[in-house]
């Protein structure tokens, strides 16, 4: 009888070689080695068996054949798994450049997004931010900023008058030097901030002139500041923010709410100079307007245009395509 | 202002490393804007002579101009311009020369007549800026000769500086040799010798009327002047800085006002009125015929200058007047050197749009102790072409009391080494700023600063700080890094505005930037109020409204982008509105506009319900409330208590008519001062349940006048603390649904945190559902 098991493993394990898929491999699995399987078969007829020995010897044999059939099940279904799966894999191929539609992401302005560079720049740096009205008082705009009325330096800013309150007393703020004052009214020293923000011009437009565009501003009122760390601070930002290749020079130059004053030119890994922007200690005059006492106070201001730098990031031919909301210009970047 | 190289050179030998000289004067503070070289001539450039004009019938643009090159052969040109007459000489660019902008000249034909070389204009020949006509050369210039040698032109080098407000002596070459021969440690020129004045005395009397405008007027009468032409020289140099050649008389006035910075007139003392001079403020309407042939009408604020018989001869400070013009029959000049109080002039400038070479020296302010020092140059110069003139005594120097006195400055060593962060002694700040005119004495730890009269900016102890920094090197006083004692960082607000342009982006919309300027009827083209604030003086006519709503800016971009064929275009804006109000400024705040071009109200929802998710913000939809220019029944408006924090729905289909936009227009507007500004809510953490779920779904058939969003708040009370999700997910109108209602149909999960949820449970807040939304009129359908 032990040959007959034998036998019956053998061709069990020939047959589920030979089934061709996975639900004819589970109905063969039922009939090997369900209830009326030939090894349960077996089981049965040990009782009839004569001795003890040969029950022993035939039952090991009936559980051996069982184990084998019962690994070989589900060595072949688990093969047969694989090769169904393989199919429906290879069913499922698709061609990912095959693009009907996408998601839409939205496109933030070029000048947003120097904007908040600038930002992340300073703020690493120790420096808080600050904005102010557009529309400002002739007090805040030049008065407070050391330009009295009639002063000569009022006509190097082409101003908006804004008709509103006595004639003369409400413009465009030509600059975000306001937001200096506004800050040292309403704020204690040591003062470490930047304001960006949008600035106007009375001046006709071309390709590299606006009369909206957008400046940033830095204000540093602290004891025993000095102009080096105004040159200091200006290296750092211009490595922070235009790379380690990059540095940067002060030269003399006039404002009448900085004095020293100085044009701060950047020097591009490839040797040339561009400007950047203006910049200063503070002037007593304005530390006073501030309500500040400039002999235990001193600070540094600087000023750099927003729209120039994304100007030239991106390469824009003429600054006013960044103006006219013409989503083919808006999507590029 | 045009600074020629070799006039520099001649006031300090600076040498001819020009770069290195233009560095130098960039880093004194005087910016180099353009190194060029003017008075190249173009070879090829003869000189010939008008035989006569002619107009062909076929040409309307050009006509035949007939010349003599000198040799006696009539050559046919094509001219352009028509300001020629016969007899004029004028340049002729021969066939084969190659024009400075790259042109090469050729015979080139018209109507099949050939032209045998080009008529130049002075722009053409690189000599200024004037193209508007050909340029007309002397009568006695020789014909056939390079028009170069025959004006005298060789090549000058010149620095165009831009010279800022606080350097008025610059606008002088000797301001600029000075801060060079500081820079360089060379010697200035020295001041030309003091004028020796001879027998018989001759004055051109002064009456100072109006003094506090006219601190100082000196004359003096120089006689033996012959008028003729100024020496090579001079008349190349002036021809470099901008200005003409004119007589030797004329040209040594504008030479020593380019030298020292002061401008003065010579007048032709026989024609000059009673021989003397009266200077006053005009009476309003009197009026001045001034050189450039313009009369004008002025006010009480001119100043005149007249003559002793009270006769206006000259705008003082700004441009003489035409009566007493040097001629060529002047033998005797009165020369005037005065200074003007310089606010009085700017007004006078700035009211009458007259601006001259003058006016400008004296607005910034001219040096009023310098006179003596110009007037000695002016004969000195006059002198090499009139070599018997005769100075003669009986000068004039009418001063009021008005002349400002240069001030004396406390100056602090400690102070000055404070704000420069490099230490500087008494001695070394001497050593600075002697070189360039400061008188320097100790006094105790200090000095006590004597301010040069030509630099009236310095008023102050900081103005002599800067000048101890220009001297030292910017360059030189270091770079350190203040340590910022608080910690750097964006506002709640600031940062809150971030969130909301990120979410933004990150639901398709882009953002646009439109001007803030809108122009008359826009805002009534949007269906919003015409009320705003005004520009006094916008850039152009109609410019003038500052916008009250970013709807109108953005509905221009959707017009734009649709002409453009683009539609379907989502936009937003981040910006400042400004409308009236009666405060000091305008009532200025932050909004934020959305528009979807080709989407319904339903897209604006949307995204008001994720901006609101996402930025922790709660606001009433009141639809009963229809903002300005929005669909009347599409739209709401969005109220925070009794705040109106925005609008929401869809733009008025004949704002959209007006706007020329053909698609619908879903419009989203926040007011983000308010929003912004107040503390979001916090979401705070729900346990989720680790039992089974259970969904089911209810429709009702919905009154037509009851809002889902009360359908809605009816099913949450009525289902209670078990209810963790809820759907509209089908509104259903037609066939089926009785008139004035509409079937809603949501889709509820009940789930409980402490136990699985029974049939009845669920049967049970199903119950109560049905019979919340009952009361509002509503019917479940089978």
């Amino acid at each position: 009888m032990i040959d007959d098991v034998r036998a019956a493993a053998e061709a069990a394990v020939a047959r589920l070689a030979a089934v061709s898929g996975l639900a004819e491999a589970r109905a063969l699995e039922t009939e090997l080695l369900g209830k009326r399987g030939p090894f349960a078969v077996f089981k049965t007829r040990l009782g009839s068996l004569p001795t003890v020995d040969e029950k022993k010897a035939v039952g090991q044999a009936v559980n051996e054949a069982t184990q084998t059939v019962a690994a070989a099940v589900e060595a072949r279904i688990a093969e047969l798994k694989r090769a169904e799966r393989a199919v429906q894999l290879e069913h499922e191929r698709i061609d990912l450049t095959e693009v009907l539609s996408r998601p839409t992401r939205g496109h933030a302005h070029i000048v947003t997004q120097a904007w908040e560079r600038l930002e992340d720049v300073f703020v690493g740096l120790g420096f808080q931010v600050a904005e102010g009205p557009e529309v400002e008082t002739d007090w805040y705009n030049f008065e407070a900023l050391n330009m009295p009325p009639d002063h000569p330096a009022r006509s190097m800013h082409d101003t908006f008058y804004v008709d509103h309150g006595t004639p003369g007393s409400t413009v465009l703020r030509t600059h975000t030097s306001p937001v200096q004052i506004r800050v040292m009214q309403s704020v204690p020293p040591p003062i470490y901030m930047i304001m960006p923000g949008r600035v106007f011009r009375n001046e006709t437009t071309d390709a590299t002139h606006l009369a909206v565009f957008h400046q940033i501003e830095g204000l540093v009122i602290d004891r025993g500041i000095t102009l080096a760390d105004l040159a200091g601070t200006i290296e750092a930002f211009t490595k922070a923010f235009f790379g380690e290749g990059f540095s940067s020079r002060l030269r003399p130059s006039y404002f009448p709410f900085t004095e020293p004053s100085a044009e701060v030119d950047i020097r591009t890994p490839s040797g040339d100079w561009l400007e950047l922007g203006g910049c200063g200690m503070v002037h007593p005059n304005v530390l006073r307007a501030g309500g500040l006492d400039p002999e235990e106070w001193s600070g540094f201001a600087f000023g750099f245009g927003i729209d120039r730098m994304a100007k030239e990031r991106h390469a824009v031919g003429d600054v006013r395509e960044m103006y006219t909301n013409d989503i083919r210009f808006v999507e590029q970047f | 202002m045009k600074i020629v190289h070799s006039w520099l050179n001649d006031l300090v030998p600076v040498g001819d490393d020009i770069d290195a000289i233009a560095d130098a004067i960039t880093h004194l503070g005087l910016a180099v804007e353009d190194i060029r070289t003017v008075g190249s001539t173009v070879p090829g450039v003869v000189t010939a002579r008008v035989i006569r004009t002619e107009r062909h019938p076929d040409a309307a643009k050009v006509h035949r101009v007939f010349v003599d090159a000198g040799d006696g052969v009539e050559r046919h040109v094509w001219c352009g311009a028509f300001n020629m007459q016969s007899d004029d000489v004028i340049p002729l660019a021969t066939p084969g020369t190659v024009m400075p902008d790259g042109r090469a000249i050729e015979p080139k034909p018209i109507l099949g007549i050939p032209s045998e070389g080009m008529l130049c204009s002075a722009r053409e020949l690189g000599l200024g800026d004037d193209h508007s006509g050909i340029l007309i050369l002397p009568q006695e210039t020789p014909l056939g000769v390079p028009y170069g040698e025959a004006l005298g032109l060789g090549e000058e080098v010149l620095y165009d500086l831009d010279v800022l407000r606080n350097r008025p002596d610059a606008y002088g070459h000797l301001g600029v040799a000075r801060d060079l021969a500081a820079h360089f440690g060379l010697p200035l020129a020295p001041a030309p010798h003091v004028l020796t004045a001879t027998e018989p005395a001759r004055s051109a009397p002064v009456e100072l009327v109006d003094g506090d405008r006219c601190p100082r007027f000196t004359t003096v009468v120089i006689s033996n002047v012959t008028v003729t032409s100024s020496p090579e020289w001079m008349a190349r140099r002036l021809a470099a800085a901008g200005m003409r050649s004119i007589n030797n008389v004329v040209d040594v006035s504008n030479y020593v006002m380019l030298e020292t910075n002061q401008p003065n007139h010579a007048y032709d003392f026989d024609t000059l009125g009673g021989g003397g001079f009266r200077i006053r403020l005009a009476s309003d309407g009197e009026t001045i015929v001034t050189l450039d042939d313009v009369e004008r009408t002025l006010t009480a604020t001119d100043l005149l200058i007249c003559d002793a018989n009270d006769r206006p001869i000259g705008l003082a400070a700004i441009m003489g007047g035409q009566n007493t013009e040097i001629s060529d029959s002047t033998t005797t000049i009165a020369l005037e050197t005065a200074w003007f109080e310089p606010m009085g002039i700017m007004r006078s400038v700035a009211r009458m749009g007259l601006r001259s070479e003058a006016s400008a020296r004296f607005e910034r302010g001219a040096d009023p102790f310098g006179i003596d020092r110009s007037v000695a140059r002016f004969v000195e110069l006059l002198r090499l072409t009139c070599p018997d003139l005769v100075v003669h005594h009986g000068m004039v120097d009418a001063r009021s009391e008005h002349l400002p006195t240069p001030p004396q400055l406390v100056v602090r060593p400690s102070r000055v080494s404070a704000l420069l962060g490099t230490t500087f002694t008494a001695a070394q700040i001497t050593q600075l700023i002697e070189p360039i005119g400061f008188g320097c004495h100790p006094q105790g730890d200090d000095l006590l600063v004597q301010v040069p009269s030509w630099r009236p900016d310095c008023t102050m102890e900081i103005d002599i700080v800067e000048e101890v920094a220009r001297r030292h090197g910017y360059g030189a006083l270091g770079k350190t890094v203040p340590k910022s004692t608080q910690p750097g960082g964006l506002t709640a607000f600031q940062h809150r505005r971030r969130r909301l342009r990120d979410v933004l982006l990150g639901l398709g919309l882009s953002e646009a930037m439109p001007h803030p300027f809108l122009t008359a009827g826009d805002l009534e083209r949007a269906g919003l109020p015409a009320q705003a604030v005004k520009l006094v003086n916008p850039l152009s006519v109609g410019d003038d409204i500052l916008r009250t709503s970013l709807r109108p800016g953005l509905l221009k971009a959707i017009e734009f982008n649709e002409s453009h064929r683009r539609t379907g275009v989502a936009l937003f804006e981040i910006g400042h509105v400004y409308p009236p109000s009666d405060q000091v400024l305008p009532a200025e705040y932050e909004a934020l506009g959305v528009v979807i071009a080709g989407a319904d109200a339903t897209a604006a929802m949307s995204v008001w319900r994720e901006l609101a998710s996402a930025m922790g913000w709660g606001a009433r939809v009141d639809q009963g409330r229809v903002p300005d220019g929005l669909h009347p029944t599409r739209s709401a408006t969005l109220s925070l208590g009794k705040d109106v924090v925005g609008a929401v729905g869809e733009v008025h289909p004949d704002v959209l008519d007006a706007y020329g936009v053909s698609e619908r227009v879903a419009v989203l507007e926040l007011h983000l001062g308010v929003l912004l500004a107040a503390e979001p809510k916090v979401p705070q953490w729900k346990a989720t349940s680790r039992f089974p779920s259970s969904d089911f779904d209810l429709a009702f058939a919905v009154p037509e006048s009851v809002a889902a969003e009360k359908v809605e708040k009816a099913i949450r009370q009525g289902a209670g603390g078990t209810l963790v999700d809820l759907a509209l997910f089908d509104v259903y109108r037609g066939a089926g649904t009785a008139e004035g209602t509409r079937s809603l149909a949501y889709r509820l999960r009940l789930q409980a945190n402490d136990r699985t949820l029974t049939d009845a449970d669920v049967a049970q807040v199903r119950d109560k559902v049905v019979t919340a939304v009952a009361k509002l009129g509503a019917q479940l359908r089978g």
